[in-house]
């Protein structure tokens, strides 16, 4: 089999150039298959974090039948002394931050413009308020005490021409269906990179949020961050069997599961053409070769080996070139991914209504990805080799004999 | 003892709607040791016996022994069996393996047949020295000549001490003084070894060397003369 082998070594090195090339197709499919995958990780995974860290939290606990499309301010939906039960949830080990928030709708009108908000009452100084803190570009944050500040999304400032100290009109619905209207202070502009986000959400200080719309010492939801996205369902299970219902973020995201499913089986689609044409070149080559051997494939069957020999001695070249070719291309998948990396993929301000998009995709390699699509290509790489080695075994040794050199 | 017995063999070719034959009913004995030419003009069958002979290809009718076994009847791997354990080949385009050294040359045989490191190495060299060409071992065929290649390969053919060695037009791609190289070293192992040689020639330089001759024309055997001849 050594000896197969270094026979195999030495063949390949008889057209180098031509052995370059076909190595170099199977790193360059792979390395585009690298790349594919990372950047649906990239995006999707991009995708998934700001849901989680912007909006639904790896958990919810809230008041059983609460629909947050309708954002009910009803006492019935709310949870009642949300400090307490946030205060319970946050003693787990696994948890980051347990904090109540108040969800509510409004509008919010300069003069003669006006726009439609989502309110979000927050604790100013809860961890889980830490990206809407960092991502202050103009003015401060909020305080727990402030009664008349307000944080606005930068598309929305620029929409109402509003800047830091600017005074604006918040119209809001109240728990018991009126709409209450106060003015307020811009007391900063903030951006999170995450267009669709930016331009519905303003906040308030939770206490600020309850006491205008009426529903003091209630909260819609205690929103919960964990410590590892992997021990949601643990912590989710720990949490039932209180009368309030809990949610995970898988089910508060089902469109972007739903989404990053579907992606997935698109760019399997796109796997199946890229390996389609990796193998093609490899079995090109291949044949080219036994064309060109066909003369010293009847010289070995000559001096008396079998037909299973030759296969495996074709086979062995295919092996070694997926060796190389895989290497190749982890090789060049890395340098892809690092060199999409340093400035990512601006897509701008791409809304998809109900999926939070950053405005830059960068790209996210995993060790599991990077192993799936090598063992794909190799494994493809070498059942590309199989025909062309079968024709090779199946010549018969006087025909080939007087094959040209 | 005989080496070869072929009975009434014929071979056929059909290309599209004409048939040729190669062969038309061939009756041959070759004992062992013997020495002998196959000789006739372009088509007349004597590349064709040898193939049949050497297990390369099947007759369409006819019976073929080689070494006590009637080889008509072998499948695809038995036939290679065959070629390997009893079998030498000698072409008239040397036919080595260009990636590999003279001695990995002569040692391939040794090495489908299974035999240590060791057994080969010994084999090898004890070849290498009987056809001159120790200081070669390395190097591989484009870096010797043609003539050398030519004793490569004689080499490479006695590896596995075969029963039979067949040439086919061994000397074709030779000048003079490497052809009679060569077929003065071919008689002499005959000699020394015992092994028989049946090799395929028109060229009466070479003829010269066979103790007996066998000549074929149109397919079947014509004249028989030498050691033994057969009716």
């Amino acid at each position: 089999m050594i000896q197969l082998f270094k026979m195999a070594f030495r063949d390949l090195g008889r057209n180098r150039r031509r052995t370059f090339f076909s190595a170099l197709a199977v790193g360059m499919g792979l390395a585009l298959l690298m790349l594919m995958a990372s950047v649906i990780n990239g995006e999707m995974g991009n995708a998934i974090e700001s849901a989680i860290t912007l909006q639904s939290g790896h958990i919810q606990v809230r008041a059983a039948g609460y629909d947050e499309n309708k954002s009910s301010l009803k006492w019935e939906d709310l949870v009642p002394n949300p400090e307490q039960v946030a205060g319970k949830i946050a003693a787990l080990s696994q948890v980051k931050a347990a904090t109540p928030r108040l969800f509510a709708s409004g509008f919010i009108s300069t003069g003669d413009e006006s726009a439609g908000v989502r309110i979000f009452g927050i604790d100013p100084q809860s961890p889980a308020s830490d990206p809407y803190r960092q991502g202050v570009i103009s003015g401060a944050f909020l305080t727990p005490d402030d009664r008349d500040g307000l944080l606005i999304g930068n598309p929305i400032a620029d929409k109402l021409h509003l800047k830091t100290g600017d005074q604006v009109s918040l119209s809001v619905n109240t728990s018991n269906g009126n709409v209450d209207e106060q003015t307020f202070t811009v007391r900063g502009i903030y951006t999170t990179n995450t267009y669709g986000f930016d331009n519905a959400t303003i906040f308030l200080p939770l206490a600020k949020a309850q006491a205008i719309t009426q529903t003091e010492n209630h909260a819609s939801t205690i929103f919960v961050l964990l410590k590892d996205t992997a021990d949601t369902n643990s912590v989710a299970k720990a949490l039932k069997g209180t009368n309030l219902e809990v949610k995970t973020w898988t089910q508060m995201n089902s469109l972007i599961v739903d989404t990053e499913t579907m992606a997935r089986s698109y760019i399997s689609f796109f796997y199946l053409i890229i390996l389609a044409i990796t193998a093609s070149v490899i079995i090109n080559t291949q044949i080219m070769s036994v064309y060109e051997r066909t003369r010293e494939i009847g010289i070995l069957s000559a001096i008396g080996m079998r037909g299973g020999r030759i296969m495996t001695l074709f086979l062995s070249e295919s092996f070694l070139l997926a060796v190389g070719g895989t290497i190749l291309g982890v090789l060049l998948g890395w340098l892809s991914v690092y060199l999409f990396n340093i400035k990512g993929f601006y897509i701008g301000n791409m809304g998809l209504s109900g999926i939070l998009i950053g405005n830059t995709i960068y790209a996210k390699l995993t060790m599991a990805d990077t192993i799936n699509v090598t063992i794909m290509t190799f494994v493809v790489t070498l059942l590309a080799g199989l025909y062309p080695a079968m024709m090779a075994s199946r010549l018969e040794p006087v025909e080939a004999l007087r094959a040209e050199k | 003892m005989d080496v070869v017995k072929v009975e009434n063999v014929t071979r056929f070719y059909k290309i599209g709607e004409v048939e040729t034959k190669a062969l038309r009913g061939v009756d041959l004995t070759i004992e062992n040791g013997e020495f002998t030419a196959l000789v006739g003009p372009s088509g007349s069958g004597k590349t064709t016996l040898l193939q049949l002979i050497g297990c390369l290809d099947q007759p369409s009718g006819g019976t073929v022994w080689v070494d006590g076994q009637d080889v008509t009847r072998l499948n695809r791997n038995q036939r290679a069996d065959m070629r390997r354990g009893h079998i030498g080949f000698i072409f008239q385009f040397f036919a080595l393996i260009p990636t590999l050294t003279a001695f990995e040359n002569i040692e391939m045989p040794l090495l489908l047949n299974g035999h240590t490191p060791a057994e080969r190495r010994t084999r090898v060299l004890e070849l290498l020295e009987a056809v001159d060409l120790v200081d070669r071992a390395d190097n591989r065929p484009d870096q010797m000549s043609g003539g050398q290649q030519q004793r490569v390969a004689i080499a490479r053919a006695l590896a596995p001490k075969p029963a039979l060695v067949l040439a086919d037009e061994p000397t074709a791609n030779l000048d003079t003084a490497n052809g009679k190289q060569v077929m003065e070293i071919m008689q002499r192992l005959n000699q020394e070894t015992g092994v028989t040689f049946v090799f395929a020639t028109h060229d009466p330089r070479v003829i010269k060397y066979a103790r007996r001759v066998v000549t074929l024309r149109d397919g079947q055997v014509v004249e028989n003369t030498g050691a033994k001849q057969k009716v």
